[in-house]
């Protein structure tokens, strides 16, 4: 009886993975730019002073990352994700390689970033000072581990959530965003401002930008088996 | 069992009887899942003004408290035995309820409500979040070990190395540089603990509660947990303890008592006029806590200085008073302005618009009344009234370097009129690690008899004090007080009290001696 049911699993797995390889050769994909428009805003300067080891990290003096504006006029660390349109069924064993946040500088690095349930998050501490690491998530159980050395402490979220405020109490100024989905069709903008999400299975999604202090922007958008779908999202300054 | 680090047999009795009283909660809470009525019952009655209809921490109460009452829908507890970030067991959430939080609003309710009422209301504040309807969040409690053999020497060096002074600060009186800039979760501002009170932290001040603390974190605040620590071998587990030990150790082996009168004992040299003068450790010092000034428009309700330590000496010609209170920040600190301004904006008060942030300075006064009064009767504590003004000495941080407070007559909250500079007694502070240590001097007699307090020995003078801390957004009638307290300065012993006995032992020696003498010649003859 045991060994049967084992062997079920066992063939819904293959079944399963079968279906995923099957669907991200056929998936669709959207892509697209976050533009911004309106006046840059000036991000504050931020006093490092108090620790010689990150200021000495830096040539000219590091400001805060709340809107980051690329040279093209788009918007970096905007976090694109599925928000709906998946079929129920769908589900995708999250990667086994770890998501790396890194502390450096007295910074988060990446500042935005996604990660899949149950994948695990790795907190690097590259600064070899104190550095404490807080989680608010909601959905998600909370957490605050202290850093007090060059060391890494792993973390895994158990539920969907966009986004869990991560923070450092030692230095007030550093903040970092993660987005915990239960599928990889996620992506956050870079220097470029666009994004990619590939091997969307054939149908009608809703598509959100989050971005951190202008909020979300919510697209719908239909895929074809290996059709290229581009969707723009434009931020305004406010 | 033994993991819990049992001392005595009463610990072993304390611990049965948690354990029953444990299993009948959880078996309360399963046969009441269905049924929280009662629970609602206790709660909309007893707890809903401070932590809301709903659960959220928002009752009409909340608005007036810093720390905020406890938002119960994110199950986001601080004092817990379990791992940092899980839900607290129900003996935890019980704890918190019987015992209260200790320099927090939350009272104990042990002796206010029933057991059954409690173990109601537990049950109904655990239905505000969906997290403890979620069987795969299974709270357990951390097994903590045993304390070791003291070494509060070991816990300082684990002190510096991990950076408990970023935000507790080198003495540990919460005023570490991150200190300004500390928010809870709700973004409200919140104090780095001052770790020389350890009578009001909020989940007890004994060793073995502050390695508890250490090892969960207190989840919603800045405090981390330390156990990864452990885990990745940093520390162990006795080096955390020795480092609780170390904590312990800030503050005075047991809650200061309270006591009504101040003793100034006559001086055997010189009055010690500096604050660190090796004088003091020789006096000993009373405790008087302070509260906010809840009376008078504009109210106080989240005042930052605790309490006041007060020492007096005299040599019968001028009063020494050394005053002695924790202060995070030496105000004014322009380090602490946003931190003064989240204050203000979080704190509800009298005023339409909360007002701006401003460098206000750190002031402490001393009260007492015109003249030493005969009966009973003393004037009004909050600073007297128009018919019956108070003798007041102010002190503030921007008078430090004038060597000078300043002596007046207050007739009530509002008005204070300074009297000539000539009568105001000397003052002397020094600002160190988060704690102002400020002498207080002047002579006991003054020309202007009229105005000016006449000190005289053998007698309880009325005294009362106040204290700013403006760095928490502390001007005006914003301010914490106490209520009228005494001093009593010690007569000077007159010299026929030493002389009197000598005198009265030699004159019985010498009556004692005749009467053996004239019995040995009355022996002889005979």
């Amino acid at each position: 009886m045991r060994a049967l049911g084992m062997m079920a699993v066992a063939v819904a797995g293959v079944v399963g993975l079968a279906a995923a390889g099957r669907s991200s050769q056929a998936g669709g994909t959207v892509a697209g730019k976050v533009r911004f428009t309106g006046a840059k805003p000036l991000m504050a300067k931020i006093d490092m002073s108090d620790e010689s080891v990150c200021k000495a990290k830096y040539t000219a003096p590091p400001t805060e990352e709340t809107v980051v504006v690329n040279a093209n006029g788009t918007l970096a660390n905007v976090f694109v994700y599925v928000k709906a349109g998946l079929p129920a069924d769908y589900a995708a064993p999250a990667p086994a390689e770890d998501v790396v946040l890194d502390q450096n500088g007295c910074r988060y690095h990446p500042h935005v970033l996604g990660i899949r349930v149950g994948q695990k998050l790795a907190i690097k501490n590259s600064d070899g000072l104190l550095h404490n690491i807080k989680a608010m998530g909601k959905q998600n159980r909370p957490f605050n581990v202290s850093q007090p050395t060059s060391m890494t402490t792993e973390r895994v979220f158990t539920a969907p959530e966009v986004m869990v405020p991560l923070e450092c109490n030692v230095h007030g100024w550093m903040h970092a965003y993660l987005g915990v989905l239960p599928h990889s069709f996620f992506a956050v903008t870079g220097t470029d401002g666009s994004f990619s999400l590939k091997g969307l299975p054939p149908g009608t999604y809703t598509i959100e930008a989050w971005h951190e202090k202008y909020g979300t922007q919510v697209a719908t958008v239909t895929v074809t088996a290996g059709g290229a779908k581009t969707q723009d999202f434009t931020f305004t300054a406010r | 069992m033994r993991a819990v680090g049992l001392s005595d047999s009463r610990t072993v009795g304390l611990l049965g009887a948690v354990v029953v009283a444990l299993l009948s909660v959880s078996q309360t809470v399963r046969l009441s899942s269905q049924d929280t009525t009662r629970g609602k019952t206790v709660y909309v009655k007893w707890c809903a003004g401070c932590h809301g209809e709903d659960g959220k921490g928002d009752g009409p109460a909340a608005a007036y408290m810093l720390p905020r009452p406890r938002d119960f829908t994110g199950a986001v507890y601080q004092i817990r035995t379990t791992a940092n970030g899980q839900l607290p067991t129900d003996a935890d959430l019980m704890r918190s309820i019987d015992d209260g939080l200790f320099g927090t609003a939350m009272p104990g309710w042990k002796g206010r409500l029933s057991d059954a009422e409690r173990r109601d209301v537990l049950a109904y504040l655990k239905t505000f979040s969906a997290f403890f309807a979620d069987t795969t969040q299974r709270p357990v409690a951390l097994a903590f070990g045993r304390e070791p053999g003291s070494d509060a020497r070991v816990g300082r060096q684990f002190y510096d190395s991990i950076g408990c002074r970023k935000c507790h600060g080198d003495q540990g009186r919460g005023d570490g540089p991150s200190a300004p800039t500390l928010k809870d979760d709700a973004g409200f501002p919140i104090f780095a603990a001052d770790l020389a009170q350890s009578w009001r932290f909020n989940g007890g001040g004994d060793v073995a509660a502050i390695y508890r603390r250490l090892r969960t974190g207190l989840d919603g605040t800045p405090m981390p947990s330390f156990s990864d620590l452990i885990d990745q071998k940093f520390l162990t587990a006795d080096e955390l303890w020795h480092l609780a030990q170390y904590v312990r150790s800030l503050s005075p082996t047991r809650p200061p008592e309270l006591r009504d009168v101040i003793h100034a004992p006559a001086a055997r040299g010189a009055l010690p006029a500096a604050p660190d003068d090796s004088a003091w450790n020789r006096v000993e010092p009373s405790w008087f806590p302070l509260v906010g000034q809840v009376i008078h428009k504009s109210r106080w309700f989240t005042p930052a200085i605790a309490g006041v330590w007060v020492q007096a000496l005299h040599d019968g010609r001028a009063l020494a008073l050394r005053i002695t209170w924790d202060d995070r920040s030496q105000s004014p600190d322009s380090a602490w302005r946003p931190f003064t301004q989240r204050v203000l904006a979080s704190v509800a008060g009298d005023d339409s618009t909360p007002p701006a942030a401003a460098l206000w300075p750190d002031q402490l006064i001393v009260q007492f009344p015109t003249k030493v009064p005969e009966g009973m009767e003393r004037p009004y504590f909050l600073m007297g009234a128009t018919t019956q003004p108070v003798y007041q000495w102010r002190w503030t941080s921007a008078l430090r370097t004038s060597g000078r407070a300043v002596a007046g007559l207050a007739r009530g909250i509002e008005r204070f009129d300074s009297l000539p500079a000539g009568s105001a007694p000397a003052a002397q502070a020094v600002y160190d690690h988060g704690q102002w240590r400020l002498v207080l001097t002047r002579a006991l007699a003054t020309p202007d008899t009229a105005d000016d307090l006449q000190f005289r020995t053998g007698r309880a003078i009325p005294v009362a004090f106040f204290g700013q801390d403006g760095s928490n957004g502390e001007f005006g009638t914003r301010m914490a007080v106490s209520t009228w307290y005494f001093l009593a300065l010690d007569q000077p012993t007159p010299p026929r009290v030493f002389v009197t006995p000598v005198v009265a032992i030699a004159v019985t020696l010498g009556l004692g001696l005749v009467l053996v003498r004239r019995a040995q010649q009355r022996g002889t003859r005979a």
